[in-house]
């Protein structure tokens, strides 16, 4: 990829058979890092990860699990820094208001964010145009 | 979603023959587990040896399975984790919960 930006932009149904299909795109992306010298199968299993917790999370919460809704994912690639935004047109919710799983108490959900904001240097969520967009960052270098 | 149950000495195991445990397919697991306490089952053991990956819908299946578990009186264990799924276990501390062990043989023999 040298030193160019590599932009992907995709577009998904509102529907979670395409988890896997948004996550293998992540993964592939790491495999394909040209100037990356980390450890290339965390990093793409890191990618996959966050792509299906944000997609999975837009489907449920931001869509309303609505089927006929899109759900829009762009992956930008520089040098040093992969950008994720997964735009949703729902109502949204404040991810700050997200508590920290509590390890003691034993929940089905309210790990998805965690586990993101785990994985990724930095992870914001606003609104934008008619609906929200999450960002997701990590430094490659 | 793909699941084998077999029964080896009073104990179900749910051998989960999928690469991914995620958002689409985990409340199978769920319901299959549910399904299996409510009938009376006491210890069911989880094989993950197929699943390469795992998301906090998949966590939390096995989770509720935990406290299905719990509250019929019986045992959930978990067996093959693949080092990427473990991994994902330690970062929620859930590795801390569950009683896992390296093969589906070994966990049988710790029920």
């Amino acid at each position: 990829m040298g030193n160019k930006k590599l932009e992907v932009d995709i577009k998904v149904p509102n529907q979670t058979r395409y988890l896997s299909l948004i996550g293998k795109i992540g993964e592939d992306i790491a495999k394909e890092l040209d100037k990356f010298n980390g450890d290339r199968e965390t990093l793409a299993y890191h990618l996959n990860m966050v792509l299906t917790e944000a997609m999975a999370n837009a489907i449920k919460y931001a869509n309303a699990g609505d089927p006929e809704r899109m759900v829009h994912i762009c992956i930008s690639i520089s040098t040093d820094e992969i950008l994720i935004k997964v735009f949703d047109t729902g109502q949204g919710f404040d991810i700050n208001a997200i508590p920290a799983p509590n390890f003691d108490k034993l929940e089905d959900r309210g790990r998805g964010i965690y586990i993101i904001k785990s994985l990724m240097d930095k992870v914001s969520y606003r609104k934008h145009g008619k609906g929200n967009v999450l960002e997701m960052a990590k430094k490659l270098t | 979603m793909n699941l084998k149950t077999e029964e080896k000495n009073e104990i179900v195991v749910i051998y989960v023959k999928e690469e991914r445990l995620d958002a689409h397919n985990s409340g199978d697991l769920k319901a299959e587990m549910q399904r299996l306490f409510q009938e009376g089952r006491k210890n069911v053991l989880v094989d993950l040896h197929e699943v390469r990956f795992i998301d906090s819908s998949g966590l939390g299946a096995l989770v509720s399975g935990f406290k299905n578990a719990i509250s019929n009186q019986g045992n959930l264990k978990l067996s093959s984790l693949q080092p990427q799924v473990k991994s994902m276990f330690e970062l929620t501390r859930l590795h801390r919960v569950f009683e896992i062990y390296p093969s589906s043989a070994e966990a049988l023999e710790n029920f």
